[in-house]
């Protein structure tokens, strides 16, 4: 059914179709539309589900775990400090092999306060065995979220699954919105190791080196394997309702000699930039990447010129997915620090860093630093 | 694939059903904490769970935080608990019951859920976490197991522990008082809370059954007297958690919608206490307390006799 939604309304939209049996949430700015619009849907009936309304993100990631356990599908959404909040449960959530599908809404992290989209908050959940996806448009965010249940529910992969969205750019703008039913497309959860009275186990108890070793391995092998099922996931989706996502979205990069890499809403006003560069003749390409989690294979980039824009940073360090991409290819990027705290980037500012690029070096687009 | 990531009991489970009793002899003899588990010598938090769990029965599941409780289950692949255990990180029992219980009752099933939470768990990292969880109504046992200071770490003090009890981090005896609990989750009026103690399981059996009996959260207070930790012999558990009662440092009592009663054993000791010292002196943690701090409890003790002597009385 074709409709008008936010970024927020879409992620309620898809929540609302695959029908968690628990969902437990805190509310937060730029996410509260969301919360918001599941707890209404509840009310009113139209969704199976029961809402919790707890009293912390902490809580939050602790009732879906509690509720996940007994083998029933969840959902929570977050952004930001919420998300920071929930980073000792969200640990946890991995490490149970809990197949917890949640949205977070990307926004920058205080002092000073500021609501505005940035990605630290999500990079900083890099490590926890979560599956993450960002995405740049309406649509996408909506599909992410359907997708993202089946992808974690997977026996290969059971892992949770993170799906951000860019703060306001995304969360509150309105784009047209294709809403779908998924039918078997999302299969009923089956959790292999669901509590049972009549069989009973013991859950995260104390476990030595040796075994927790293998468990650490463990969700590295599912990690692995969840590329394929991602893979598979995308192209049932794309045959059934007919869009197409993938690890990345690639835009003109086939004869680039640059390439232009960046995440979430950054990759589409990048793809303007793009237009705008090739008028110049200067034989640019965007590649927006989709899945930070598992990191895609991004060989494409070698022998090009890159050019990676960071919406987030580690200090002492350098941009984050800069860092990552350096640390696949083995080559050398142009990093541009730029968009934090929910600074403008326009994509006359990406042409721009296309135009001043200086391979090796770091620009802070914010305070025009060259490093 | 996946490992199977759980930790096997023993035995399997047998049915048994609810029941009144008027004698001990009529606890049911099902177990469900099983031989080698790992608790010290004379634990009474293990002791206090074996009753829990007799009186709960078979379609019951455990979420318990970081405490002593996550030692005495034993290592995986093992577990020495006859019903399913959830373990969950020390400040977030209550929330993960919340869910377990939400999506529970969801499915239609009336398994209880049962947090099993230490003092520190309880009163200081998980508060926050169980009073959300008591204003939303969640259908579930909240039992606080109290040995009165971070016992599996090496007894550091908590917001439990008594004024001028030494432990680890009051070496010289802890200047706060005992924070009152017992007065927080009353303010959330709950339908069903009681106050139990290790030493007497007839009590505390009827208590679970009670509150289990309850639709929404009810709440449990077990004092857990600690060997180790308050630095008695083994064999003196029991008598410990008697000679709190009978000085009234203790008091046994429930309430039920809000109407309290207090226990037969804490109305004697209401009528005529032991002498405090009586208590205190078996203990190595009290040992050199300030008599001026020795004072203070008995005052402490003799006020709240009155304060629920006269909340018994009007309600």
């Amino acid at each position: 059914m074709k409709k008008i939604a936010t970024g927020n309304k879409a992620v309620a939209e898809a929540v609302k179709q695959v029908v968690p049996a628990v969902v437990a949430a805190y509310p937060i700015t730029p996410q509260t539309e969301i919360v918001e619009q599941i707890a209404e849907f509840v009310t009113s009936g139209e969704l199976k589900s029961r809402y919790i309304a707890v009293e912390s993100e902490h809580s939050a990631m602790a009732a879906c775990i509690g509720a996940s356990i007994t083998g029933v599908r969840t959902f929570t959404a977050t952004s930001s400090h919420g998300l920071l909040y929930m980073h000792e449960m969200t640990n946890w959530a991995a490490g149970a092999r809990l197949p917890i599908v949640m949205a977070n809404v990307n926004r920058s992290l205080g002092p000073g306060w500021n609501i505005w989209a940035e990605h630290t908050d999500a990079m900083q959940e890099r490590d926890t065995g979560w599956l993450q996806v960002y995405v740049s448009t309406v649509q996408e965010a909506y599909d992410a979220i359907i997708m993202a249940f089946r992808i974690a529910e997977h026996h290969d992969v059971l892992l949770p699954v993170m799906v951000n969205l860019d703060g306001f750019l995304l969360s509150h703008i309105m784009q047209p919105l294709d809403t779908i039913e998924p039918g078997d497309f999302i299969p009923p959860l089956s959790l292999p190791y669901a509590i049972d009275v009549t069989n009973p186990a013991g859950y995260g108890g104390l476990t030595g080196p040796d075994q927790h070793f293998k468990f650490r391995w463990d969700i590295e092998r599912s990690m692995r394997d969840s590329v394929t099922v991602i893979e598979e996931t995308e192209k049932e989706f794309a045959k059934r309702f007919g869009r197409r996502y993938g690890f990345t979205e690639n835009y003109r990069c086939e004869d680039a000699e640059i390439i232009i890499v960046s995440l979430g809403t950054l990759g589409k006003e990048t793809e303007v930039a793009i237009d705008l560069l090739r008028k110049e003749g200067i034989r640019a390409g965007s590649m927006r990447l989709r899945w930070l989690r598992p990191f895609p294979d991004l060989s494409l980039l070698k022998g090009k010129q890159v050019v990676v824009i960071d919406r987030d940073y580690s200090f002492g360090r350098g941009g984050i997915l800069a860092t990552e991409i350096v640390a696949q290819t083995k080559e050398d990027v142009f990093s541009v620090i730029a968009g934090l705290g929910g600074q403008e980037v326009t994509y006359e500012d990406v042409a721009d860093f296309v135009r001043k690029r200086r391979v090796g070096t770091e620009f802070w687009f914010g305070v025009n630093a060259n490093v | 694939m996946i490992d199977r990531r759980v930790a096997k009991a023993r035995s399997p489970i047998r049915s048994q059903p609810l029941q009144e009793l008027d004698t001990i002899a009529e606890i049911p003899k099902e177990e469900y904490v099983l031989k080698c588990s790992s608790a010290c010598a004379g634990c009474s938090d293990s002791l206090a769970l074996r009753y829990v769990l007799k009186a709960a029965g078979p379609d019951t599941v455990l979420v318990i935080p970081a405490c002593c409780t996550s030692v005495i289950q034993g290592i995986y692949p093992n577990t020495a608990f006859n019903v399913p255990v959830y373990n969950i990180a020390f400040g977030a029992a209550a929330a993960c019951a919340s869910g377990m219980s939400n999506a529970f009752r969801g499915a239609g099933k009336k398994t209880n859920v049962i947090v099993y939470a230490g003092d520190g768990g309880t009163l200081d990292i998980g508060i926050q976490a169980m009073s959300g969880a008591f204003e939303r109504g969640t259908d579930f046992l909240y039992i606080c197991y109290d040995n009165e200071a971070y016992g599996n770490t090496g007894m550091q003090r908590s917001g439990a522990t008594p004024l001028g009890a030494k432990t680890t981090t009051t070496p010289t005896g802890k200047t706060d008082f005992k924070k009152d609990i017992d007065g927080i989750i009353a303010a959330h009026d709950p339908p069903y809370m009681a106050t139990a103690a290790a030493a007497y399981p007839q009590d505390l059996f009827k208590k679970v059954q009670k509150a289990l009996s309850f639709r929404g959260p009810s709440f449990i207070h077990v004092l857990a007297p600690c060997p180790p930790g308050w630095r008695y012999s083994t064999e003196k558990t029991v008598e410990m958690g008697k000679l709190a009662v009978k000085s009234g440092i203790w008091v046994l009592y429930e309430r039920e919608y809000g109407k309290l009663s207090i226990g037969a054993q804490s109305k004697v000791a209401m009528k005529k206490p032991i002498p405090l010292e009586d208590y205190l002196s078996p203990q190595g943690r009290f040992k050199g307390i300030d008599p001026k701090n020795v004072e203070i409890l008995k005052q402490r003790i003799a006020k709240n006799f009155a304060k629920l002597a006269a909340e018994e009385a009007s309600s």
